[in-house]
C-alpha cells in the first residue's frame, strides 16, 4: 500500500516535471524570439528589459533559465507580470483558486445529483416518452455553449425579469467570499454554477442510461433478482455499483479541467475573480508569466485529480487494484 | 405424484410478447427429497423453464400453471413473488464468475441475502455467512468471505453461490448447469455437495445436459426436446429403458466404458427445430426413426408404466 502510493507519487511527480519543461519550452525557449521582451510586453523600456534579462537569468544557459524560472514560480513565488505593473503572478493565482473551487464545487454538486437523477429515471422507464423527453432534453443542454446560455441566464435575470419576485433575489454579478457573507456566497454561486452544470448533466444522465443499461444485463443483475431483492435495491445498489466506473472517471477528469480553469467561460461571462478569467486576462494582454502560473495550475489539479480517480477506482473495483499492482 | 408435490409445473406455456412461442408444454413435479435432473440440447428451454418458476421473466407471456408448495405462482404479484425467491427457492446459475457482482466481497453479497429475508444484525448474518461457507468445504471460510469472487477459484467460487442460494434454508434449489463451468474434480465434489443436500430433504431441480451428471445425482430425469417434456420418470428405469425415441437416441450417442471402442458413435440425423418452425405433431418425428403417420397429431404426455410418463404415439394404448 505505501509502496504503490510512494509509486504513485512519484510518477506525479514526473508528470508534473515534464509539463513544466514543455510549458517552459514554448514560452520562453522557442527559437528565434527574444522572452524578455515578451516578458516586459510591448513598449517596455530598454532599463526594464535589461533587468528582467538579468534576473531571469536569459543571457546564461537553457537549464539555467529554466531552473531560475521555476524557482521564481514555486520557491521564491515573486514572478512578476510587467504587463501589470509589477504585480506577483503567484499570489494572484492563489486568491482566484477559492473563487473557481466554490463554483465548479456547486456546479459539481448540481451536475452530479442531477444527471443521477435523469440517468436513472431514463434508465428506469427506458423507450418511454419520459425516457426520450429526458433524452432530448439532455441533449439540448449538451449542445448549448456555456457563454450564450449564461448571457441570456444573464439578460433575464439581470435585466428584463430582475424586478419580477422570481429573480429579486438574483444578486449582481460577482463574486462574495464565504468568510464575509455564507448566504450571499450561496446566492453569487447559484445560477453561474448551474449554468456551467447544465452541459455536464446533459452529458452524464446519457453516459449513466447508457451504462446503467448494459450492467442490468449482467448476469449478476439477475441473481441479485434470485436473491429477492427488489426493484429499488436491485437498481441503485447492484445496477449503479456495476456502471458507476465510467462516471467516476469521467468525473474525476472534468471536475480537474475545471478547477484549473476550465470554466474559463463561465467565469467571464458572470464575472466572476476565478483562474479562468485570470486567464482570460492574460491571454488578452499577453501576459506571459501569468500565463504560465496558470497553465502550471491546471496541470497540477489535472495530475493530482487522475491520481484520486486512479485512487477511486481501486476502491470501486478491487479487481483494478491488482491488475495495476500485480508487476 | 401426490400431494407432497414440492413443485408442479402444468402445461407451461411461455411466449414472448410478439406471440413467438418459447416453451411449449412444460410438465413435470418435484417433491421433497427427489433431485429431478433436466436433460436436453442447448436451446431446449431448460433454463428458461427454470427462470420462469423464480419469476424472472417478467417481460414474456406465461400461461398454464405453476404451483410451489401447493400455491399457484402464476399471476402472483412480484412482491410476493420476490418474499419466495431465495427462501423458498433458490437457484445456482451456470457461472459463478459473473453471477456474482464482481465488485462486491462474496461474504457482503451472502449477509445481503439473509437480511434481506430476515431481520438479523449484520454480524449475525456475518455468522452464518462462514458458517456456511465452512459447511460448503470453503477452507478458512472467514477470510474466503471477505474475498472478491475474482480472488478465487472457480470450484470456490460455485461453493459460495451454493452457500448463498442455500444461506435462508430454500425448499426448493434450482441449479442452472452449475457444474459447467468446471473441471472434472470439482464437478464431482459440487456433485456431491447437491446429493447431500438432497439427502437433508431440500427439493432440488439440476438443469445440465450431461446424462453422466444426471445418473450421478439425481432421483428423478426430465428430458426436454425442443421446448416439451418427452419424457420423466426415475433415472434408474429411464436409463435402463428409456421409452421416448429421442431418449433412447441420446443414450445411444454416451460412448460406451468398457468393450471395443466403436469407430464412429450413433447420431440424431437433422436438427432440432426452430421455434417458429416446431412441426404440428410430434416435435421430435422428423428426426424419428419410428416415425408413422399418427406422428401428425402431438402426443399427450401419458403414463404407460407406474411413474414413468411419455409422450409418444408407440405407448397410446
Amino acid at each position: 500500500m505505501i509502496r504503490s502510493l510512494a509509486s504513485r507519487t512519484g510518477q506525479m511527480l514526473l508528470v508534473i516535471f515534464g509539463i513544466s519543461v514543455l510549458v517552459f519550452c514554448i514560452f520562453f525557449a522557442t527559437p528565434g524570439a527574444d522572452p524578455t521582451a515578451r516578458i516586459a510586453g510591448r513598449g517596455a523600456s530598454p532599463q526594464v528589459v535589461e533587468r528582467i534579462r538579468a534576473e531571469y537569468g536569459f543571457d546564461r544557459p537553457l537549464p539555467v533559465q529554466y531552473v531560475k524560472m521555476m524557482e521564481k514560480l514555486f520557491v521564491t513565488r515573486d514572478l512578476t507580470s510587467f504587463v501589470n505593473h509589477g504585480q506577483r503572478v503567484v499570489p494572484e493565482v492563489l486568491q482566484a483558486a477559492p473563487v473557481t473551487l466554490s463554483l465548479v464545487l456547486w456546479a459539481a454538486f448540481f451536475w452530479v445529483s442531477g444527471s443521477l437523477v435523469f440517468g436513472i429515471a431514463s434508465a428506469v422507464l427506458r423507450d418511454s416518452w419520459v425516457d426520450r423527453l429526458l433524452m432530448v432534453l439532455g441533449l439540448i443542454g449538451l449542445s448549448m455553449p456555456v457563454f450564450w446560455l449564461g448571457e441570456v441566464v444573464n439578460l433575464v435575470t439581470q435585466s428584463r425579469w430582475h424586478d419580477t419576485f422570481l429573480f429579486r433575489w438574483v444578486p449582481p454579478l460577482g463574486y462574495v467570499p464565504f468568510s464575509q457573507s455564507p448566504w450571499g456566497w450561496a446566492k453569487a454561486l447559484f445560477l453561474p454554477s448551474l449554468t456551467l452544470a447544465v452541459c455536464f448533466i446533459g452529458l452524464y444522465a446519457r453516459v449513466l442510461r447508457s451504462e446503467l443499461l448494459t450492467a442490468m444485463g449482467e448476469d449478476a443483475i439477475r441473481t441479485a433478482r434470485a436473491k429477492g431483492a427488489g426493484p429499488v435495491r436491485v437498481w441503485l445498489w447492484h445496477g449503479l455499483r456495476l456502471s458507476w466506473l465510467s462516471y467516476v472517471s469521467l468525473f474525476g477528469l472534468d471536475f480537474a479541467q475545471l478547477l484549473g480553469g476550465g470554466a474559463l467561460l463561465t467565469e467571464v461571462v458572470f464575472a466572476m475573480p476565478g483562474v479562468g478569467r485570470l486567464t482570460y486576462q492574460a491571454l488578452a494582454t499577453l501576459d506571459l508569466p501569468l500565463i504560465m502560473a496558470t497553465v502550471m495550475y491546471a496541470a497540477v489539479f489535472v495530475v493530482i485529480a487522475n491520481a484520486l480517480v486512479d485512487g477511486l477506482y481501486a476502491l470501486l473495483d478491487p479487481r483494478i487494484m491488482e491488475g495495476r499492482h500485480g508487476r | 405424484m401426490g400431494a407432497d408435490a414440492l413443485l408442479k409445473l402444468h402445461h407451461l406455456h411461455l411466449e414472448l410478447p410478439n406471440g413467438t412461442p418459447l416453451l411449449e408444454d412444460v410438465s413435470l413435479t418435484v417433491r421433497r427429497g427427489d433431485a429431478l435432473g433436466v436433460v436436453g440440447e442447448s436451446g431446449s428451454g431448460k433454463s428458461l423453464t427454470a427462470m420462469s418458476v423464480m419469476g424472472l421473466l417478467p417481460s414474456l407471456k406465461a400461461s398454464g400453471s405453476i404451483r410451489f408448495e401447493g400455491r399457484e405462482l402464476l399471476g402472483m404479484k412480484d412482491r410476493e413473488w420476490r418474499r419466495l425467491r431465495g427462501v423458498g427457492m433458490a437457484m445456482i446459475f451456470q457461472d459463478p464468475m459473473t453471477a456474482f457482482l464482481p465488485v462486491r466481497s462474496i461474504g457482503a453479497q451472502i449477509d445481503e441475502q439473509i437480511r434481506l429475508h430476515e431481520p438479523v444484525s449484520r454480524r449475525e448474518a456475518r455468522a452464518r455467512t462462514v458458517a456456511l461457507l465452512g459447511r460448503m468445504g470453503v477452507p478458512d471460510p472467514e477470510a474466503a468471505a471477505k474475498r472478491y469472487p475474482h480472488q478465487l477459484s472457480g470450484g470456490l467460487r460455485q461453493r459460495a453461490m451454493i452457500a448463498m442460494a442455500l444461506s435462508c434454508d430454500p425448499a426448493l434449489l434450482i441449479a442452472d448447469e452449475p457444474t459447467t463451468a468446471l473441471d472434472v474434480t470439482v464437478q464431482a465434489q459440487i456433485l456431491t455437495l447437491l446429493c447431500e443436500i438432497r439427502a437433508s430433504g431440500a427439493g432440488v431441480m439440476l438443469i445440465t445436459h450431461d446424462m453422466g451428471v444426471v445418473a450421478q445425482t439425481c432421483t428423478h430425469v426430465a428430458v426436454v426436446y425442443s421446448e416439451l417434456v418427452v419424457e420423466q420418470g426415475p433415472v434408474a428405469a429411464v436409463m435402463a429403458r428409456p421409452l421416448h425415441p429421442y431418449t433412447q437416441a441420446l443414450l445411444e450417442a454416451i460412448p460406451p466404458l468398457d468393450g471395443p471402442r466403436p469407430d464412429a458413435l450413433p447420431t440424431i440425423p437433422g436438427r432440432p427445430p426452430a421455434p417458429d418452425a416446431r412441426p404440428e405433431g410430434c416435435v421430435f418425428a422428423p428426426r424419428c426413426r419410428y416415425v408413422r403417420p399418427d406422428c401428425a397429431v402431438r402426443p399427450a404426455l401419458r403414463e404407460p408404466e407406474e411413474g414413468r410418463r411419455v409422450a409418444c404415439v408407440l405407448y397410446d394404448a
